[in-house]
């Protein structure tokens, strides 16, 4: 856990009583709707169909139980109940009432929280791999250079009105488990062939209705840069970046458009007029970031203790819980535990105040009091006793948290659609919810693998379908909801925008495609354990595309 | 769905309504003959002809104090004088969310 300080605290407390004020003029008409909307969004408050919503950051995913029973609080005391976790770290309340916000931002900030930069065109909350920290191959703690580029740019006044919104990841990993390339701009920390430790810069990714991948224009950048650097990316963007046209406003567009080579030469001139001022950051600097990380006071265990293997040979229902849920950690005996929230029939990233709150419990009991949220919508448990694998399993399962789905087919990405959301063209949600009762069966997922689907209700992108094994994007034709469908995306090192397998075919034909271009897998597949995107990068689309529209 | 975001010329092609969001909650509110803001459809103000339905806009626009984007949608009028929206997108905002909310789990 990050340990905020004094300064942190007054900044949430004076955010608030601001923002209190800034409601208690808008609601008396002191402040029309035009002037006040701007401030709204600074602190992450849209207007959807049929309420306000409210958008809160967790930085780098990582949550105290303190703060997940107060969004439990929040769920239950301002909102319906529920919350749900989005792709980005965040974490989004649908219901909840204008008069109301400043005391549940109030709430909020008395844990550390808030919703300043979860929307507006300055630099969003900053995410990362949602098991930093505790990966058995990342480098070092990514979560130390997200919090120093977080101080830096939250409420910066050069960068708090770019041209466009601007999301940076950061990852530490040769495994992408923060989608890099889909990142306006990413940072990946690695080694150089002289062992010192730097970042791999990228720029230019994004989704919505222009999809790129993230261009490296700094194959190795030293750690004592990156915040100049940073800066420098951002004042180039700032600078040249399109404010006359939103759809051409984002960095990819002007990297596309200038090219990656000229785009970094830009920087660069920026770069070394600032590199060697007040941003060269000293290691004292750094260190006292990393100071204010609190790892756990971990145990001194061995791995594969005795209880785990009975109650696998005796549980099959654990035995495969493990064998989906649970990754390795780099501290011997322990383990990471995925919980996800992708119930049969429900919707991807819901959770309600209760299971915040029983999952509170047993972070606290299982997990040294800390939960993780990652971009996929799932949560995590990162620091968990293999010999207490057993006795959570049974507790999340009470919960409705033990779901064995994870990368598996039913372990779905999706926006929230037009059921919440003023920009959607169609639902994305129903959707989600056919397929995971289509797949229900458990064998079934497995024989099929890892499969991710990815479905958005617009072109913007949220739900990510350009990047999903199978992606799925809602649009409207003549009033009726129709949904294209690509193959062959994926978000990992090796990320890959998917491609469009034909016509848009209508809401109620799309769980038969899915099934269809399953079937079509298993057949194609030339061995058991060729994954399905490896099957589609081998194959092509065409033989999906045949067995898609034979029938329609 | 249209969107109040592409809503640039006003097209009449049946009845329609002024929708709009209220300021304090966000709820779903439509336009009412009297002047005022309703939450039922079925006591929204409804015009045939795209000048009622610019008036009607206009008008509603100028109450920024109660309500948040006002915007012309369709309706369809059913026998024995119901209304119901023109649209699905229209139909969610007024219903809610097709789907089924999920249900508090109590301790």
């Amino acid at each position: 856990m990050y340990i905020y300080d004094a300064f942190d605290r007054r900044l949430l407390a004076e955010r608030v009583v601001e923002f209190r004020d800034q409601v208690s003029r808008r609601l008396s008409g002191e402040l029309s709707e035009e002037e006040f909307k701007p401030l709204r969004l600074m602190n992450g408050v849209y207007l959807q169909l049929h309420a306000y919503m409210l958008r809160i950051a967790i930085p780098y995913g990582t949550l105290s139980t303190l703060q997940l029973r107060k969004l439990a609080e929040i769920a239950r005391k301002y909102d319906r109940g529920y919350g749900h976790f989005t792709t980005r770290q965040n974490i989004q309340f649908h219901w909840i009432k204008l008069a109301e916000l400043p005391d549940a931002m109030a709430e909020l900030a008395s844990v550390g929280m808030h919703g300043m930069q979860t929307s507006g065109n300055n630099v969003r909350n900053i995410t990362t791999d949602q098991w930093a920290g505790v990966a058995t191959d990342e480098i070092e703690d990514p979560r130390i250079w997200a919090e120093l580029i977080r101080q830096h740019v939250t409420l910066h006044p050069e960068f708090s009105f770019m041209p466009r919104k601007f999301k940076i990841a950061v990852g530490a990993s040769d495994r992408d488990r923060a989608a890099l390339r889909i990142h306006d701009m990413a940072l990946r920390l690695h080694r150089n062939a002289a062992g010192e430790t730097g970042f791999e810069v990228m720029v230019g990714g994004g989704l919505g209705r222009t999809p790129y991948l993230a261009q490296t224009i700094k194959p190795f950048l030293p750690q004592r840069d990156v915040l100049s650097y940073v800066e420098a990316v951002l004042r180039t963007y700032n600078q040249f970046g399109r404010r006359d046209n939103i759809w051409k406003a984002r960095i990819k567009i002007l990297v596309h458009d200038l090219g990656a080579e000229p785009f970094a030469k830009e920087v660069d001139a920026e770069w070394q007029s600032i590199k060697d001022g007040a941003l060269a950051l000293e290691p004292t600097m750094v260190a006292d970031i990393a100071g204010r990380f609190r790892y756990p006071d971990y145990e001194k265990l061995d791995d594969g203790p005795p209880e785990l293997a009975r109650t696998r040979r005796n549980d099959r229902g654990f035995d495969a819980w493990l064998g989906n849920c649970v990754t390795n950690h780099k501290v011997p005996g322990y383990a990471i535990v995925t919980v996800s929230l992708k119930p049969e029939g429900g919707t991807p990233g819901d959770c309600t105040a209760a299971q915040m709150d029983k999952l509170a419990d047993l972070a606290d009991r299982y997990s040294f009091g800390e939960v993780r949220v990652g971009h996929e919508q799932n949560l995590a448990l990162p620091h968990v006793a293999q010999r207490d694998l057993p006795a959570l399993w049974r507790k999340l399962d009470a919960i409705g948290l033990a779901q064995t789905n994870v990368n598996l087919i039913s372990d779905i990405i999706s926006c929230p659609g037009l059921d919440y959301c003023s920009l959607a063209n169609a639902r994305s949600i129903p959707i989600a919810q056919e397929i995971t009762r289509r797949f229900h069966d458990l064998d079934r997922q497995r024989k099929l693998g890892r499969l991710h689907i990815n479905i958005s209700g617009c072109i913007n992108a949220c739900g990510h379908h350009h990047v999903g094994h199978i992606g799925i994007l809602g649009v409207e034709k003549n009033g009726e909801e129709f949904y294209q469908i690509t193959l062959g995306g994926k978000a990992d090192e090796n990320a890959t925008l998917g491609t469009l397998v034909g016509p848009a075919v209508p809401y109620a034909q799309v769980a038969d495609v899915v099934e269809d271009i399953a079937a079509a897998y298993l057949d194609l597949r030339d061995k058991p354990d060729e994954l399905f995107i490896d099957t589609v990068k081998r194959v092509g689309i065409e033989p999906f595309r045949e067995r898609v529209y034979a029938a329609r | 769905m249209t969107s109040p975001l592409d809503q640039k010329k006003i097209k009449i092609a049946g009845p329609v309504v002024v929708t709009a969001n209220r300021v304090d909650d966000g709820a779903v509110v439509y336009r009412s003959p009297d002047g005022g803001w309703t939450t039922e459809l079925g006591g929204a103000a409804i015009v045939i002809d795209a000048d009622s339905a610019r008036a009607l806009a206009e008008a509603a626009a100028g109450d920024d104090l109660h309500a948040i984007g006002p915007y012309i949608a369709p309706v369809e009028l059913l026998p024995g004088g119901n209304v119901r929206p023109g649209n699905l997108r229209e139909l969610i905002r007024r219903a809610g969310p097709t789907i089924e909310l999920p249900a508090p789990l109590e301790s």
